[in-house]
């Protein structure tokens, strides 16, 4: 009962990240926001008792392309200002 | 408004399909055939903890081959592409400074995640994790590096040594297991030792750090071949 609540929670904090994500003006907090969704999804591998697949979004999906997403945005700034 | 339409009409028909897929599950109450086996024999034939390790380095060994070919396949082409606007001499002036909260996190965090990362890879056939993971890790970490500081400058001729390297002792290792052991990429050709120890599982934790290497070596290529393009 308790894992059903906290993962129906988990699954409506993924929602709201991806929306606010979209939909979101700012673009570092929209970068946090995806990295936010793949890691409450790989809270929900996790639950799901996939450990393997929960550590590779957390550190491909959650990790590594946050970085990524950050280092090009860096990028596009340094850019915008020549 | 029409684009929007079809956008939510698509959106409404995927919802319907997951709702039927959802309406239809029932958990299965007993492992099937396939399942079965890889749970009662991977212990006593390979000597791994990790069952999923076990599947996918010794069972399906060849797929992950393949996907570690994939990965290279990609890692060389984003460097040629990017190799032609490569930075040459001086770097550019006017970079925006990085703040003294990244560099000293940078520099207390790094040794810390590459530590974490090579952890994982060692002990994929144990724990939960393994060799992807452990290489996305470290590429991690050297994304972190990268982002500290821009100019930082990889030794290409390292990266791509570890990477071919790495590769070519994999294939061995799995031409070694077709001909000391019951196939390609097979892992007893070392003892399988004791069930949860370190130094078990045969040739596991060989193959995995070694995929490890070659993962986080083709991310790391990757990244800094894209750091040092000047333009796109």
């Amino acid at each position: 009962m308790i894992l059903t609540a906290m993962t129906l929670f988990l699954c409506a904090a993924m929602i709201g990240a991806a929306l606010f994500a979209v939909l979101g003006r700012s673009l570092p907090i929209a970068i946090l926001a995806a990295g936010l969704v793949s890691l409450v999804a790989s809270i929900l591998f996790l639950v799901m008792a996939a450990p393997d697949v929960a550590m590779t979004e957390a550190a491909i999906g959650s990790g590594l392309t946050t970085f990524l997403f950050f280092f090009v945005l860096g990028r596009v700034r340094r850019g915008e200002n020549d | 408004m029409i684009k929007r339409v079809i956008a939510l009409t698509l959106l409404a028909g995927l919802g319907l399909l997951f709702l039927g897929l959802l309406l239809d599950y029932r958990p299965d109450t007993d492992l099937n055939l396939s399942a079965r086996y890889y749970a009662e024999r991977t212990a006593p034939d390979l000597g791994a903890a990790n069952i999923v390790t076990a599947i996918v380095v010794t069972y399906r060994g060849l797929d992950t081959l393949g996907e570690v070919t994939v990965l290279f396949l990609s890692a060389t082409i984003v460097g040629l592409v990017l190799a032609l606007g490569r930075r040459r001499g001086q770097a550019p002036a006017g970079l925006a400074p990085v703040g003294e909260l990244l560099t000293t996190g940078s520099r207390m965090l790094t040794p810390l995640i590459l530590l974490l990362g090579a952890y994982v890879f060692v002990n994929g056939h144990l724990t939960p994790g393994g060799g992807f993971q452990g290489g996305a890790i470290l590429a991690s970490g050297i994304l972190l590096l990268l982002l500290a500081d821009p100019l930082r400058h990889f030794s290409h001729g390292l990266i791509s040594a570890v990477e071919s390297l790495a590769g070519v002792f994999y294939v061995a290792i799995g031409l070694a297991g077709l001909v000391w052991a019951g196939g390609f990429l097979d892992n007893r050709i070392l003892p399988l030792g004791d069930l949860g120890a370190l130094f078990s599982a045969g040739a596991i934790p060989v193959i995995y750090s070694l995929i490890g290497l070659k993962v986080g070596a083709e991310f790391a290529s990757m990244l800094a071949s894209l750091a040092e393009t000047e333009e796109l």
